[in-house]
């Protein structure tokens, strides 16, 4: 049987698993795929394809937040733990930052971390910080790619000041943002300068690879 | 028909009947700070600004109800927790108060009746109660059990903690459900009306139906139950179309609809059940025009206004500090305009 068979006969088992947060059905499959299949075609055509279809089913009503977020999570163990060749091969990708800035509301920042890494991006998580903070970092860090992630429509708001910000220093990342404020009026990532949005945590690996190819 | 009066208006629509107009609730927790001429920090900290404000925004947009909520994280507040305010928006729950397992140990809900913070709520409500009569609903707020977690442990490991420790869950939610009971009741008692149970972590859009059932229905239909008082169920924006008649289990009379789903047809799937609250867009509402405003509240009145039922308001259950006092009065002229039953505009529009 042939690499791309064993992945499209695991595509639904391994769905499966991960919606029902199955841990140790998720690791045996890949456990049995893992010798014959590369880490990165795994990753590219089983796991990132996964993730895509469950955060596609939660923006359409049909799976959960909780869902989304366990399967990111399991991924990411996945990645770090059983797959960590994977990661090498984005060794030399440009800096990519994501933080929850000026909000208290980390669990959307953590998905799409999980699923960033699950893609195996490497990316630094500048955790929850202010505007003065960020700017000062993506600047000193030469941040290519920076994810915003926000609960509050204030924080969401604030990603102008951001934007401006970073113009005013002369050094213009690409700012990826997400957060329920951009779910629910989606004209407001265009209105603070952002440019592009994820609207589920599984848009970012897609986001991030189109816009990191449209810069090479 | 002769005017009614505002409590008038919402009981005839909460018993599937058609009252003059369509009531009206704007959710406005912080406009009346910018009213007042206050900051968000001073009006909060006294009950006093609180219950001008809501009466100030109440005779302003002719609102039907006087809105008790200060902002949600003022729970965990009383339960101990960190809150950090803001200048521009709701205060947010800081780090969570249960960082692992062994601090469920000694948790202890708060003591209603001593605690400040609740205290402040309480006299909020007295002082709207005592001018306000009795023509004006007054709307009290509780989390529920299964939502207050989201605060008091963090929203990640809450979720974490559904899978791999449904027994430490469970724990906390008992203890949440004694203290939501006792808080509800003590509002009623000062003078709220009704009591709007926020239980956004219920809806399909965080958890499974499967772990609704699980978690919180059996939970949310005792406390419910053991509320003195007419209670209306809000997921803050999430989608619960496939838990109406659960939501109608458990007692609630009310049940509040998000922006992402079809409001004809939920109305369709409860009508003469359940009334429905809804369903204005409050994040896009910030940059709507008057027109915007007004085809809105059209469009939540057609799908759902005829027959009673129906309450319009927005779909969060909190107006953003943001939205302009324009929008507002243009959502309230149009309410006034269009929401007059019977509603015969409707078919001739269609």
């Amino acid at each position: 049987m042939t690499a791309e068979r064993d992945i499209d006969a695991q595509r639904n088992v391994f769905l499966e698993a991960l919606l029902a947060i199955d841990r140790l059905e998720v690791r045996r499959l890949l456990e049995e795929l893992v010798s014959e299949i590369s880490p990165v075609i795994m990753v590219e055509q089983l796991i990132v394809p996964a993730l895509e279809v469950i955060g596609e089913r939660w923006e359409q009503g049909d799976v959960s937040l909780a869902q989304v977020y366990m399967s990111g999570r399991i991924c990411e163990e996945i990645v770090d733990t059983l797959l960590p060749a994977a990661n090498v091969q984005q060794q030399r990708q440009p800096v990519i930052a994501i933080a929850v800035l000026e909000d208290y509301h980390m669990l959307g920042k953590r998905m799409v971390y999980a699923t960033l890494r699950s893609g195996g991006f490497v990316v630094s998580d500048y955790g929850r910080i202010d505007t003065d903070n960020l700017v000062a970092r993506v600047v000193r860090e030469r941040v290519a790619i920076l994810l915003i992630s926000v609960l509050m429509l204030p924080s969401a708001l604030q990603v102008k000041a951001v934007r401006q910000r970073l113009d005013a220093a002369g050094w213009r990342p690409k700012i990826i943002v997400g957060g329920a404020p951009f779910r629910f009026d989606r004209q407001l990532w265009q209105e603070v300068g952002a440019d592009a949005v994820g609207y589920t945590a599984s848009d970012s690996v897609g986001l991030v690879t189109s816009l990191l190819e449209a810069s090479a | 028909m002769t005017a009614m009066t505002s409590l008038e208006r919402v009981l005839t629509t909460l018993g599937h009947q058609e009252p003059d107009r369509v009531p009206l609730f704007l959710l406005v927790t912080m406009h009346g700070a910018r009213e007042l001429g206050l900051s968000l920090r001073d009006y909060f900290a006294h009950a006093e600004y609180v219950a001008e404000g809501q009466l100030r925004m109440a005779h302003k947009y002719q609102n039907d109800c006087l809105y008790a909520l200060f902002y949600a994280a003022l729970e965990v507040e009383a339960w101990g927790g960190e809150v950090i305010l803001s200048d521009d928006g709701p205060a947010n729950a800081g780090e969570p108060m249960i960082r692992k397992p062994e601090d469920m140990r000694t948790l202890k809900a708060p003591v209603v009746e001593t605690s400040p913070v609740l205290g402040r709520v309480l006299d909020a409500i007295r002082q709207m109660r005592a001018r306000s009569e009795d023509a004006m609903p007054i709307i009290g707020v509780v989390i529920a059990p299964f939502s207050l977690p989201v605060m008091q442990l963090g929203f990640e490991q809450y979720l974490t903690w559904m899978y791999e420790r449904p027994d430490l869950v469970k724990q906390l939610l008992q203890i949440n459900a004694e203290f939501a009971v006792a808080w509800a009741n003590a509002q009623l008692d000062a003078g709220a009306t009704a009591i709007c149970y926020f239980d956004p972590v219920a809806s399909t859009t965080v958890v499974s139906r499967e772990q609704y059932l699980d978690f919180d229905h059996r939970l949310s239909k005792d406390v419910i139950a053991r509320i003195k008082g007419p209670v209306a169920t809000h997921v803050a924006s999430g989608r619960c179309m496939p838990l109406l008649d659960d939501f109608a289990q458990t007692g609630a009379l009310a049940v509040a609809v998000s922006i992402e789903e079809d409001l004809a047809l939920m109305k369709q799937k409860v009508a003469g059940r359940v009334s429905l609250l809804g369903n204005l867009n409050g994040i896009e509402m910030r940059r709507w025009t008057e027109a915007e405003a007004e085809a809105a509240v059209k469009a939540a009145l057609a799908a759902a206004g005829r027959g009673g039922g129906f309450i319009l308001a927005d779909n969060h259950g909190e107006i953003p500090f943001q939205v302009p006092e324009t929008t507002l009065m243009a959502i309230s002229e149009a309410v006034q305009r269009w929401g007059q039953y019977p509603l015969d505009w409707v078919s001739n529009e269609r």
